[in-house]
């Protein structure tokens, strides 16, 4: 049963769940180490090229566990593989919520609550700060990002989808004259 | 407790996951999600809010989905994670295999790069607004606004790891955030009244 590569999957994903501290960022290491080296599931070019589409799809760029299932088993591998690496964390988050707002209105629970705000928005930004470093789009990254902050400073009502087009809008612009 | 007073329909819950998880490019659409939730249909308070984000970003796993997991528990307990979870990933796992099936015509197509370049930095604009909103307060609290600058430049600018700056900086802030008798009536003004949820 050990070499059912649905459960091969489950071994070497599940537990990345619960590693990936701080985001789904900490898990590529190990992931490439596993499915590369150790499973030889994809090629270390073809894990790159996963990487990368689940980068430019929409959702968590996480999702490179559900392409890696899909190489090794098809459409029930990558069923396999992403529930092997949502259902762990969301499990723990769901009891951790659970708790959390069973104690609202205590005295510890507002000081938490308080105390983790700045650390929330403090996070928010490095994250922000983050994305467009691995983006690597240089200075008109930097450009649209800090001129949507300030137009939805202006007009707070602004729809998001508004906004994501015209930032891809000004990159096509930009990139086509340049 | 502030749970909205009539309980919020799973399909509107799966309804707005599966779309903020449709447009969820670059990974930074927790600002669309506090609009959404927060602004536009009053599920939540802005305190509730944040404190999940925070959560979200703290416990192990992928923030997205432990944010979408936090707001189905909110409003709908274990159906309303489930729900959500499931909205948030639905459009996304499709895509990405029929992405990955035809990525080499994907990456071949004129301006595809530029439009997905556009779509992530106008995301962390987003973010970067949302990160605003939320220290909204932090100034009048010198702690709090020193936590704030200190998380960001330990993570944001030096890269160091989560874990250590965490436990450093979460026994601080929290310390210093501990309702004392004269303001602990203030703390409760703010947080409770304005979830009445009919909005």
């Amino acid at each position: 049963m050990r070499d059912d590569p649905l459960v091969q999957l489950i071994i070497v994903i599940a537990p990345l769940s619960l590693l990936a501290i701080g985001g789904a960022s900490a898990i590529y290491a190990p992931l490439q180490q596993q499915t590369v080296d150790v499973h030889q599931w994809v090629s270390g070019r073809e894990f790159l090229e996963l990487f990368a589409v689940a980068r430019v799809t929409p959702g968590p760029g996480s999702m490179l566990t559900t392409l890696i299932g899909w190489k090794v088993a098809g459409l029930l591998g990558a069923l396999v593989a992403t529930l092997a690496l949502y259902i762990p964390c969301s499990v723990l988050c769901f009891g951790v919520a659970r708790t959390w707002n069973r104690y609202r209105g205590t005295k510890w629970h507002t000081a938490i609550q308080n105390g983790l705000r700045p650390i929330g928005a403090g996070l928010m930004i490095a994250g922000g700060v983050m994305l467009l470093r691995i983006e690597d789009s240089g200075w008109l990254g930097w450009a649209v990002a800090f001129a949507v902050t300030a137009f939805m400073t202006w007009r707070a009502t602004t729809h998001p989808m508004l906004l994501l087009a015209i930032g891809a809008a000004i990159f096509l612009a930009v990139r086509a004259v340049s | 407790m502030s749970t909205p007073a009539h309980p919020v329909s799973l399909f509107a819950l799966y309804r707005l996951c599966f779309v903020v998880g449709l447009f969820s490019f670059g990974g930074g659409l927790t600002a669309w999600f506090h609009r959404e939730v927060v602004q536009v249909r009053g599920w939540m308070t802005d305190d509730e809010f944040f404190s999940g984000y925070s959560l979200a970003q703290i416990l192990p796993g992928v923030n997205s989905t432990n944010m979408a997991v936090y707001v189905g528990q909110h409003l709908r307990g274990a159906i309303g994670s489930t729900t959500a979870l499931i909205g948030l990933l639905s459009a996304p796992f499709v895509i990405v295999i029929a992405a990955a099936a035809v990525y080499h015509h994907l990456v071949a197509l004129p301006g595809f790069a530029a439009i997905m370049g556009g779509v992530a930095a106008a995301a962390v604009g987003m973010l970067f607004r949302l990160g605003m909103t939320s220290a909204r307060g932090a100034h009048r609290h010198i702690p709090s606004l020193l936590v704030l600058i200190a998380t960001f430049i330990a993570i944001g600018i030096m890269q160091w790891p989560l874990l250590p700056v965490l436990l450093v900086l979460a026994p601080l802030s929290i310390a210093a955030s501990w309702p004392r008798k004269a303001d602990a009536k203030t703390t409760d003004e703010k947080s409770p009244p304005e979830t009445s949820g009919d909005a």
